[in-house]
């Protein structure tokens, strides 16, 4: 990783356009701020998304990796429909907030990155989402204590779900699952090592 | 033979004992009433969603719509693939832009499903919403014709909300102001909501679990702007958007002192009614918060 560091120390924005997701669209922005005035998470970002793509080219890498900014992205693609200058704006925030995951620079205890990765671990297991055990991990992230806490506050949620048949207490158990989980688990593992290697020549 | 065939994509939610399996019960009862046949992808899997970037970056992501695409090919050739969830339309319609537009994801997308002897081939099927079956292929007209119990009397909020809107939305709608929910309200004898403001504002939707203080109160002004217009129920064509703005409405009540209390249905539930069949065939037993006037008319 230092080397990546060295290699790009004197361009962040290079980097960002070898690495990230989109990130080849970020130098088309031209600081309208239509992005950030269309955000639902408007007033809870550190830095609006006009801000990061100008802090990039401006060298601030740990600033804006370690940002919580682009865990407010809820996908609502509101900015990439409206941004006149085209930049796929969504796509670019998931990708600077899987590389600044990457690099181990998201903000500890950061919510959307932990749940981001609960909800991936929780897929790729049996190839299909488990609601239930997604939820009970979800409640149960900070221990066992705010776990029971949590479980108590979402129990009528929880109950009225059970009761119109959207949720299935025997999920516990297993659940649904692709046929071919092991075929499964292969390509994923191709998938992420050619990713990887595509970084790691990059830096 | 069915009127109309298609590949069917019903996504993690739609699964039985999962949150939207109401949905996927309506749309079959929808189904049978319009003739068309839905042939699922065998052995599809999970398409990450909105929130899979975190865990899946963008290979491994985008792998996940390719396996997709690849048994839907294998197994239903060129027939268009279907989803009823908005996350599953978009993601593989992304993967596929994505695969198409660029060699390096295309190149890494062909080893990774080599590994496991399957191929996207090169003319992939264009994948599309039901939302898009129901205007384009049955049409508005068609639909009308099989009311048996107009909705007549009830005012109803459509609640498009994002992912069925943007970034590809439905052809010749406007990202703004999408119309589509509102004329087939329409068709169906209900009166829709004109100028309902938060129509294609967000909930917050995976940022409801990880966020629930800032995603609840996107779905405070949703409901409000609902019951401004006048509205008896919401109708929505989205799993998370019906999950988010029916269920949390408690909780929405004590952090804000309101007292809501109203129904989020899907467009397929209305439409069953509609079209004269049970609550049960309509899957009103799946809302959380009962359409107590959609099982009036259902009971009729």
């Amino acid at each position: 990783m230092s080397n990546q560091i060295e290699k790009y120390r004197r361009s962040f924005l290079s980097e960002v356009e070898a690495n990230v997701e989109e990130g080849d669209m970020v130098k088309m922005c031209m600081q309208c701020g239509v992005c950030s005035g269309s955000c639902p998470m408007q007033n809870h970002w550190e830095h609006p998304p006009q801000e990061i793509f100008m802090m990039i080219r401006a060298g601030k890498r740990e600033e804006v990796l370690s940002s919580s900014s682009m865990w407010m992205c809820t996908s609502c693609y509101n900015c990439i429909a409206r941004c006149p200058r085209g930049l796929p704006i969504t796509h670019i925030m998931h990708g600077l907030a899987t590389y600044a995951k990457r690099l181990g620079l998201v903000p500890k205890e950061q919510p959307t990155a932990k749940f981001g990765q609960m909800f991936w671990d929780n897929l790729s297991k049996k190839g299909r989402v488990n609601e239930l055990k997604l939820g009970l991990a979800l409640y149960f992230m900070n221990g066992i204590g705010p776990g029971i806490k949590k479980s108590l506050e979402m129990q009528d949620v929880g109950m009225g779900m059970m009761k119109t048949g959207r949720m299935n207490p025997m999920e516990i158990l297993g659940g649904h699952s692709i046929k071919d989980t092991a075929g499964f688990s292969k390509m994923l593992a191709k998938a992420f090592e050619i990713e990887e290697g595509n970084i790691k020549n990059n830096g | 033979m069915a009127k109309r065939e298609y590949s069917f994509y019903p996504g993690c939610s739609s699964q039985s004992g999962a949150s939207s399996i109401n949905y996927l019960r309506s749309t079959q009862t929808v189904c049978s009433e319009l003739d068309i046949q839905l042939n699922e992808i065998p052995d599809w899997n999970c398409c990450a969603a909105s929130i899979g970037y975190a865990g899946g970056g963008e290979l491994p992501r985008i792998s996940l719509s390719a396996r997709n695409i690849a048994l839907s090919q294998q197994a239903h050739g060129q027939q268009d693939i279907v989803a009823t969830c908005a996350a599953c339309w978009l993601a593989t319609r992304e993967a596929k832009e994505r695969i198409e537009g660029h060699a390096k994801i295309r190149s890494g997308i062909d080893a990774a499903l080599g590994e496991i002897g399957l191929k996207v081939e090169s003319q992939m099927p264009k994948t599309r919403h039901f939302v898009e079956v129901l205007m384009e292929d049955v049409g508005l007209e068609e639909i009308g014709s099989k009311v048996k119990k107009p909705l007549a009397g009830l005012k109803i909020a459509g609640y498009v909300g994002c992912q069925t809107n943007r970034p590809f939305g439905i052809a010749g709608e406007s990202f703004e102001n999408p119309m589509y929910l509102d004329k087939m309200t329409a068709a169906l004898g209900a009166e829709p909501v004109e100028k309902y403001e938060k129509k294609a504002s967000c909930c917050g939707g995976a940022l409801m679990f990880s966020e629930p203080e800032k995603s609840q109160a996107l779905v405070k002004d949703i409901i409000e702007a609902a019951y401004d217009g006048g509205a008896d129920m919401i109708v929505t064509p989205c799993p998370v958007c019906q999950m988010n703005v029916e269920v949390y409405q408690n909780h929405i009540n004590k952090r804000f002192g309101t007292k809501f209390n109203i129904p989020v249905v899907y467009y397929t539930t209305l439409m069953s009614v509609a079209f004269g069949k049970s609550a049960k065939e309509a899957a009103l037993d799946g809302q959380m918060i009962r359409a107590a006037r959609l099982e009036e008319i259902a009971g009729k």
